[in-house]
């Protein structure tokens, strides 16, 4: 049994009892305690099941890149699952519970998979989920779905706060170890800006559990003393608890800070996540350690070396009362003699390397340890537990010379450098044969914009792994970026630390070395996603070759802990089927972050009412005042209708068409784009801009232009004023005016660079207000003031400057509804005064504001085009029968070329037409109009589909505009929408004008 | 996240205050020009990797457009210059030559 032990565990307070709950059960442990260790202390060494066969799964490591022991956290608004016991802190309350498991932990229905194991090979899901198409939905997609996922999604609202923190600094150091601290200490001692930071509560990584001296001092003292220091210089920053989550391009890193997951009643937000711009980074990052490949290897008690000391050193906590090292390197010795130490039992170290060990092995020896050399575990015995282990040599293929009892497991097959920050943006890697690992390659770092390297390892993460080798390293690391940041101060002497000797480490990758299919099928290389040996050897004979392949044909390395443990192993093994050397095969790509990050942690701030900036118009707060029903329009806020009262929407809409077609109505179009085009060339760039004709525009006249981009098609639209002979002011769409304002600029900037013209984007100078319907002008009369609006004083499509009222107004008389229409814009101060004034002078006519809706559907009685709704990227003006905007004359103009060209110029494609359905109802959004027969894939073919469509108060029935096949040649014919419950809508081909076809209303 | 020094205004800003706009010093082909011409200029774009020469805007900054040259692998950038050029200044030519002697990208070498 895994228990507390009365002495050790430096890291703990254990004067401070914790209580903590796991899957209901009320537990204790220390202040100082991970989650995973105070479990372990409570003999709860069943964490969790894993990801396919629902296995039973206990801790593996101590550390970050646990696989196994991951929990749902916490409750309500603070739930979050998938959460590593190893990171987590233990605080009063927490309470968590285990994952992937039905009905419970202990007893776990799934497990079945496991008995099926042999028939859930590597690729099963590609394989057998192919066919029948209908058993998709009715067979695999339930049982998928049922047993698919980890943990559970939050159902609640996040409650917490986070935040974004943007730093600048000269040197950044990833990894409060040893080699961190002298990294940052040399950087800061030069004279740079400098950011430490450790993704632990503590400092000083493995040093102080592995013990050894630094400068004659204790490892412990020395990180002591060092942090110390660092504390004490004013130019540099440490932080624990935050992880260095990513490095990008130029020197961009993100880092990961934990503010409160240790202490959640602690007010303020639980993460910050840092945007760094760094001028040199040191990834200080240390090594992981590597599982070996047996079978049994993921049987609860199996555990890292490493992390059986930990618990022991860090926790005071025993994984087992009898602990089997299994190793093929030195470092592992350590473990045993530790556990000795604690006065626990290692009945026996197994060590692959046929010569044995060095100096470690002899003291362990020395403490009367059994050492066998040459010899490997054949199987793992235990089903929840470790019970014992087969013992045979490493050299066959597994026969049984013996049986030990045990029920713990430490495995060590070497270390890796943790290389993912080195590769995230483009790092190379070398293979270091001694060591068997990948490690970083000095010479091909990741290059910043000036075309060197801007990140350097230090310590292990470099590849050495013996201290004095690691502080060495360390100082030279932070004393170069200092340099390449800059800075060439004196640093201090690099620490000596007595190094001692170690035997080399020997490769392992099967055990034993010739484990025929029956072991390889229980040899787990992917903990979390139930990859074995077997599945990866399965891919190499079914032909992956290919790394990136073999990874998302198995699942290899693509669960959370994203192959942190026993990628190397899987590469080995691939490698071997391959028959090539490890190098060969490489790695896959390792990509930010370096553990999940948070999401609240991503958007930060940004979230209700600062996710994203709200524009207002001048009369917004009307608006808002009088119950406006909001749509947003880009980041605009327009209202869709005004209801009354218990009004539906669909009745305010109505109520506000009927009473502008038949009195007056108000539209605040101040959301409209405004760009003013001025200079000498200003109207033979215009020319360019649109398929009008605008520079034979006339001072005093509005014309409606198309503009298109150089494929041919339509991007937006918009009435065009010629203010004076170097003056036009172009309205573009609301949500089109610093895009078209963008594309203006790009013309202007890149290609006709030598034209005089300059633009510039008023849109927000102006309040612009439509006033619409007969009485229209009787209300803007009523308001007084110079400006003669008669029919001959203020024409149709022109427009005019002077006073209405006392406002300083420009009315154009354009019309996007049919009716007798004035859009007048007044500076943007004076929109609400001048809407006031609208609303009364307009009382006596029944005056009402109308919104967005009910200009869609007037616009859509009288046919009028709407970009985004008759257009959608790919619609050409001639598709729109708007042949008339498009001037014959002009030798050239945007999207001129593109139109030339065969299927644009073909009279087969869909035509716009108006739809009148027979029965009066109105069409489905999106529908299509359906054709005869079907296609290759059994669905039906089509001939058209609808663009507009909405029911018209003005007729009382169903209208729509689409585009058919032919369409002006089917003037009358009666064709079929579908409908999403299979039916179908009848409804006649007409002219898409369906409202006063000649005009005459508006041009009154 | 790349970070550029836009020519105009001197700001070294970074991506988030940029807009890509697509590769540089394409010749627009209008009215008159064969099909070939037209789809070269429409649709057919380098995609390097190595040296590549860009169009980007300092659009949340002087609003300006510019041209840069850098490495699409190691992201070292040559230089930003003008929009208002057919071709890359010589001093960035000899930048990259002096980096990559073989190099070429489109008529440049």
């Amino acid at each position: 049994m895994s228990t507390r032990l009365t002495s050790g565990g430096r890291l703990l307070n254990k004067s401070k009892q914790v209580s903590f709950s796991f899957n209901g059960k009320k537990l204790t442990g220390y202040e100082g305690d991970t989650l995973a260790s105070a479990l372990l202390a409570n003999d709860q060494m069943l964490m969790g099941r894993s990801f396919k066969y629902h296995r039973p799964r206990g801790v593996v490591a101590s550390g970050a890149e646990e696989p196994n022991a991951l929990v749902n956290l916490g409750a309500g608004g603070k739930f979050e699952p998938n959460q590593r016991a190893t990171t987590t802190e233990l605080y009063d309350g927490l309470s968590a519970t285990s994952q992937n498991h039905w009905p419970s932990l202990e007893f776990d229905v799934g497990v079945a998979n496991n008995y099926a194991a042999r028939f859930l090979p590597a690729g099963f899901y590609y394989k057998t989920f192919m066919a029948p198409r209908a058993a998709w939905k009715h067979v695999f997609e339930p049982i998928v779905r049922q047993s698919a996922g980890l943990g559970k999604a939050p159902k609640d609202r996040d409650a917490d706060r986070y935040e974004h923190y943007y730093a600048f600094f000269d040197v950044v150091v990833v990894g409060g170890g040893v080699a961190g601290l002298q990294a940052a200490k040399a950087a800061g001692q030069a004279g740079a800006k400098v950011l430490l930071m450790e993704q632990t509560a503590h400092w000083g990584g493995r040093a102080p559990v592995d013990g050894g001296e630094i400068d004659g001092k204790s490892a412990e003292d020395f990180v002591n003393a060092t942090v110390a220091e660092l504390n004490a210089m004013d130019n540099v920053t440490i932080r624990s608890r935050m992880m260095g989550a990513g490095v990008y391009d130029h020197g961009y890193m993100l880092g990961y800070e934990r503010l409160t997951d240790h202490a959640p009643a602690v007010a303020g937000p639980r993460h910050r996540l840092w945007r760094i711009r760094a001028k040199q980074i040191v990834t200080a990052t240390g090594a992981i350690e590597r599982p070996l490949s047996f079978a049994g290897n993921d049987i609860p008690g199996v555990m890292l070396a490493s992390a059986v000391r930990d618990y022991s050193v860090n926790f005071g906590v025993s994984s087992g009362d009898r602990t089997v090292v299994v190793t093929n390197n030195d470092d592992a010795y350590r473990t045993a003699i530790a556990l000795k130490n604690a006065g626990l039992e290692v009945p026996v170290i197994l060590d692959a390397r046929a010569t044995g060990g060095g100096a470690l092995a002899d003291e362990a020896k020395a403490l009367g340890i059994r050492v066998e050399n040459g010899k490997a575990i054949a199987k793992v015995k235990g089903g929840k537990r470790v019970t014992g282990v087969a013992i045979c040599a490493q050299a066959g293929e597994g026969a049984v010379l013996e049986e030990i009892m045990c029920d713990a497991v430490a495995m060590s097959g070497g270390w890796s450098p943790v290389v993912h920050l080195w590769s995230h943006c483009g790092g190379k890697l070398i293979w270091d044969e001694t060591q068997a690992h990948f490690r970083p390659d000095p010479d091909r770092a990741p290059t910043s914009h000036d075309g060197n390297g801007f990140v350097v390892t230090a310590g292990t993460a470099s590849g050495p792994l013996l201290t004095g080798d690691v502080l060495a390293d360390a100082q030279s690391a932070g004393i170069a970026v200092a340099k390449a940041a800059g800075f060439d101060g004196a640093a201090g002497a690099a620490p000596s630390a007595e190094a001692q000797a170690e035997a080399g480490m020997e490769p392992v990758w099967l055990m034993p070395q010739g484990a025929g299919p029956k072991l390889r099928m229980k040899a787990w290389l992917d903990y979390q996603n139930d990859v074995k040996v077997s599945d990866v050897k399965l891919a190499a004979q079914e032909g992956y070759e290919s790394v990136e392949h073999t990874k998302r044909y198995t699942t290899l390395g693509m669960a959370t802990d994203q192959g942190k443990l026993s990628n190397i192993n899987g590469l080995a093994v691939l490698s071997d089927a391959l028959n090539q050397p490890i190098p060969a095969t490489g790695t896959t790509t390792f990509r930010p972050p370096y553990t999940p990050i948070s999401m609240g942690s991503i958007a930060g701030e940004a979230r209700d009412e600062a996710f994203q900036p709200l524009r207002r118009t001048p009369i917004h707060d009307w608006h808002e005042a009088n119950g406006a029903f909001f749509e947003p329009v880009g980041q605009w806020r327009r209202p869709y209708c005004f209801p009354r009262g218990s009004e539906s929407h669909a009745d305010a809409v109505t109520r506000e068409i009927n009473q502008t077609r038949k009195s007056v109505g108000l539209l605040d179009a101040s959301t409209l784009g405004k760009i003013i085009v001025k200079g000498p060339d200003a109207g033979k760039f215009l020319d360019m801009m649109y398929t009008n004709m605008m520079s034979t525009l006339k001072p005093g006249k509005c014309r409606y232009g198309l503009m298109c981009n150089e494929n041919g098609f339509l991007i937006d639209d918009g009435v065009v004023a010629r203010i004076d002979e170097d003056t036009f002011l172009c309205h573009t769409t609301t949500g089109g005016a610093e895009r078209i304002h963008g594309w203006m600029e790009d013309w202007l900037q890149c290609e006709w660079w030598d034209w005089e013209v300059f633009t510039a984007n008023v849109t927000e100078q102006y309040a612009q207000i439509a006033v619409v319907g007969p009485n229209a002008r009787k209300v803007i009369e009523k308001l007084g003031g110079e400006m003669d609006v008669s029919k001959e004083g203020l024409a149709f499509m022109s427009w005019k400057d002077g006073k209405i009222g006392d406002f300083d107004a420009r009315a154009y008389r354009i019309s996007f509804s049919g009716e007798l229409s004035y859009e007048i814009a007044v500076p943007a101060s004076q929109g609400r005064a001048f809407w006031d004034a609208l609303l009364a002078a307009g009382e006596e006519f029944g005056i009402m504001p109308y919104g967005t809706e009910a200009l869609h559907v007037m616009r859509a009685e009288k046919g009028f085009i709407m970009i985004g709704d008759e257009t959608d990227g790919t619609i050409i003006p001639q598709d729109l029968n708007m042949q008339w905007a498009i001037s014959k004359k002009k030798e050239d103009f945007l999207g001129k070329r593109a139109q030339l060209r065969d299927h644009m110029a073909s009279p087969d494609r869909w035509k716009l037409a108006g739809f009148e359905t027979v029965d009066g109802s109105v069409i489905p959004d999106g529908s299509y109009i359906v054709a005869s027969g079907s296609n290759a894939n059994n669905q039906r073919n089509v001939q058209g589909r609808v663009t507009s469509t909405y029911y018209s108060p003005t007729l009382d029935r169903g209208i729509a505009m689409g585009l058919l096949h032919n369409a002006l040649d089917r003037m009358g014919e009666v064709v079929e929408f579908n409908k999403v419950d299979g039916s179908t809508v009848k409804a006649k081909v007409v002219d898409p004008v369906f409202y006063d076809k000649d005009g005459e209303k508006q041009n009154v | 996240m790349l970070t550029l020094q836009c020519p105009y205004c001197g700001v070294w800003a970074e991506e988030t205050e940029l807009h890509a706009e697509g590769e540089a010093h394409l010749k627009r082909f209008g009215p008159g020009s064969s099909d070939d011409e037209f789809e070269s200029y429409l649709f057919m774009r380098e995609n390097p990797k190595g040296v590549h020469f860009e169009r980007w805007r300092h659009s949340n900054g002087c609003g300006k457009f510019f041209h840069a040259a850098r490495s699409t692998t190691t992201l070292e950038v040559f230089g930003t210059y003008s929009a208002q050029t057919l071709e890359p200044p010589q001093d960035i030519k000899d930048k990259i030559s002096a980096k990559y002697p073989n190099w070429s990208w489109r008529d440049f070498s």
